[in-house]
């Protein structure tokens, strides 16, 4: 483009009567892309929710797939399994936020600590599943910890355990999903106000005291982003931990929706049954989709940082 | 991070009583922390004799045998570079694509561009599992299953929601006055990005690639249903089979796995910050 003051005028004024199409080419590659990489998955799975393969080629079968669904005891097992790490949300949010507080108070080596919690968030899903099958095994850590100091009895093999097998695969998602917690937590406390300690001191409130009415009101905003983004892990994100340390095993005991899905799609290839499920899960992540985007919305309303 | 503020806190902590305690705490939080990776390096320098004898001492003498037997097998070393390789180009095709897209929202004016933002933030959290299928389906007959292609395209789609929305915080971040300044010199929209953001975004695209990078490495499901061929296996979908294989010897199979968590290792030690950045920017601005 020319330089010149009277060609840019021109330039200018021409773009006003005409749009200027820069911005729509700028975002394009990236909408084709979310386009074919999210828009085409999320409507074939409502239309092949409703239809069966047949020799032919494929038949409407109304809400039959769903209906297959809701009357498999496996189908009911793995959704109750997300529902039982759901439940272990709380609880990490809790431990996330009590090792923020302590390592806010900048205890001595606190930055050591900062990084080792840290540490598990980074290693993959499936590492980290190789190394607790050995901890959890019949001969692991865990168990040689328990015979050591006499409670052998308890002892057993955690993850081929039927009832035990989701207590230890959530504890495992809660080992890896601290540190992100912990993080969070304290990138948001180091930009809390000083003056609000200050006050608090001056009115006399003790550590307790400011933790309760200073750090946890002003944290808000992102614990309830941890909580929504963790929900939406244990929910719709978990197939990783669960595929690399049981398989859905023993027998379905620790099956998962996302693992029903994928045994569905391509082991049965049961195609109208895996993408009814499919639109189930989606259902349920938008719900909480429509939470996240409140709190987002929320916070940024509220202003400062 | 702003460790300043936290810094003059420390004079307000209270020192009595529950110093010991937050130690003891802390302590056994880093030792669980860090246990199964000491584990998994242990183990992984043993020897099958010394592993049997003693499966929690430390590895001594330490051996390279597994990791000679790990190179022998051959697979392995052909995975990981499927994972370089598909990690890089998706990491690459998604942030050029997305920053044209995030400067046009985060620094132009078109009709949509809060309506695209917001999609983003709600693609963000779409789950791999309701997409595989359909995907699979469709890029079947298009000979895009079982192809590098058809992988890194659905990675660098499934990277655009996040890496749109942190560029373009970043990108907003950035002093108006410049962009006013390059538009009264004449200089065109590409020119200002070209000349302007991406110089000064530097950081902004180190923090995205790390976080990114991480992703893409350690994603399991996209890289089992898509890359089933053995030769094109990523690292993580082809350690679950190797786990398989070699199921009772243990010190082999932690070696493997730490070959598949060191790139991982070694750049949060380098980088540590742009991880926390990267993972942080998403909730607190």
């Amino acid at each position: 483009m020319s330089s010149t003051a009277i060609v840019s005028t021109t330039s200018a004024s021409a773009r006003r009567r005409r749009p200027d199409l820069t911005p729509y080419l700028l975002v394009a590659p990236a909408v084709a892309l979310i386009v074919l990489i999210y828009g085409y998955p999320i409507v074939r799975i409502f239309i092949d929710s409703f239809l069966s393969p047949t020799k032919t080629g494929a038949k409407t079968v109304g809400v039959a797939n769903y209906g297959f669904a809701v009357n498999d005891p496996v189908f009911w097992k793995s959704a109750g399994n997300n529902v039982f790490l759901l439940a272990g949300v709380p609880l990490m949010t809790v431990l996330a936020l009590l090792f923020a507080v302590v390592l806010f108070d900048q205890i001595r080596g606190w930055r050591v600590y900062r990084t080792l919690v840290f540490t598990p968030y980074i290693m993959a899903v499936p590492v980290i599943g190789a190394t607790f099958v050995y901890l959890y095994g019949f001969n692991g850590i865990v168990n040689t910890l328990l015979r050591d100091i006499g409670l052998g009895g308890v002892a057993q093999d955690w993850l081929g355990n039927p009832t035990l097998v989701m207590p230890s695969i959530l504890s495992v998602v809660i080992y890896r999903e601290l540190g992100f917690g912990v993080m969070l937590f304290l990138a948001r406390m180091a930009s809390i106000r000083l003056e609000l300690y200050e006050a608090a001191e001056i009115d006399g409130a003790g550590w307790w005291a400011r933790l309760r009415y200073v750090t946890i009101p002003q944290l808000r905003s992102v614990i309830g982003f941890f909580v929504v983004i963790e929900l939406i892990t244990m929910l719709s994100w978990v197939f990783a931990y669960v595929y690399s340390m049981t398989g859905g095993g023993p027998g379905f005991a620790s099956s998962v929706l996302e693992l029903y899905i994928w045994k569905n799609a391509f082991a049965y290839r049961a195609i109208g049954i895996a993408s009814a499920v499919a639109v189930l899960l989606l259902v349920a992540t938008s719900v909480l989709i429509v939470v996240q985007l409140l709190v987002r919305g929320g916070e940024s309303e509220t202003g400062e940082e | 991070m702003t460790d300043r503020g936290t810094r003059r806190n420390r004079t307000r902590s209270l020192r009595s009583g529950g110093t010991v305690f937050r130690h003891v705490l802390m302590i056994s939080m880093a030792i669980a922390a860090i246990y199964p990776v000491y584990y998994m390096v242990a183990t992984s320098l043993k020897s099958k004799q010394t592993w049997t004898a003693d499966q929690f001492g430390p590895p001594l003498p330490p051996t390279l045998e597994n990791y000679a037997a790990v190179m022998a097998d051959g697979r392995i070393p052909i995975w990981f570079l499927n994972s370089v390789l598909v990690t890089g180009a998706s990491v690459i095709a998604a942030t050029a694509i997305s920053t044209l897209a995030a400067f046009a929202i985060a620094r132009l004016r078109f009709r949509g561009q809060t309506f695209l933002l917001r999609l983003m933030v709600a693609l963000m959290v779409i789950p791999p599992a309701v997409l595989i299928l359909p995907l699979f389906l469709g890029l079947q007959p298009l000979g895009l299953t079982n192809s590098y292609v058809g992988v890194v395209l659905i990675y660098s789609g499934m990277l655009v929601p996040i890496s749109v929305y942190l560029l373009a915080s970043f990108f907003r971040t950035l002093p108006v006055e410049l962009f006013e300044a390059a538009r009264i010199d004449g200089a065109t929209t590409m020119r200002i990005l070209r000349s302007i953001v991406l110089p000064l975004s530097a950081p902004g695209f180190v923090t995205l690639v790390v976080v990114n990078a991480l992703w893409v490495w350690n994603e399991l499901l996209i890289a089992l249903v898509f890359l089933q061929d053995d030769q094109r296996r990523t690292l993580m979908a082809g350690l679950t089979l190797f786990k398989g294989h070699y199921t009772v010897n243990e010190p082999l199979i932690m070696a493997g796995t730490f070959i598949a968590a060191l790139p991982m290792l070694l750049l949060f030690l380098f980088g540590q910050r742009f991880f926390v950045r990267g993972l942080v920017a998403g909730a607190v601005k």
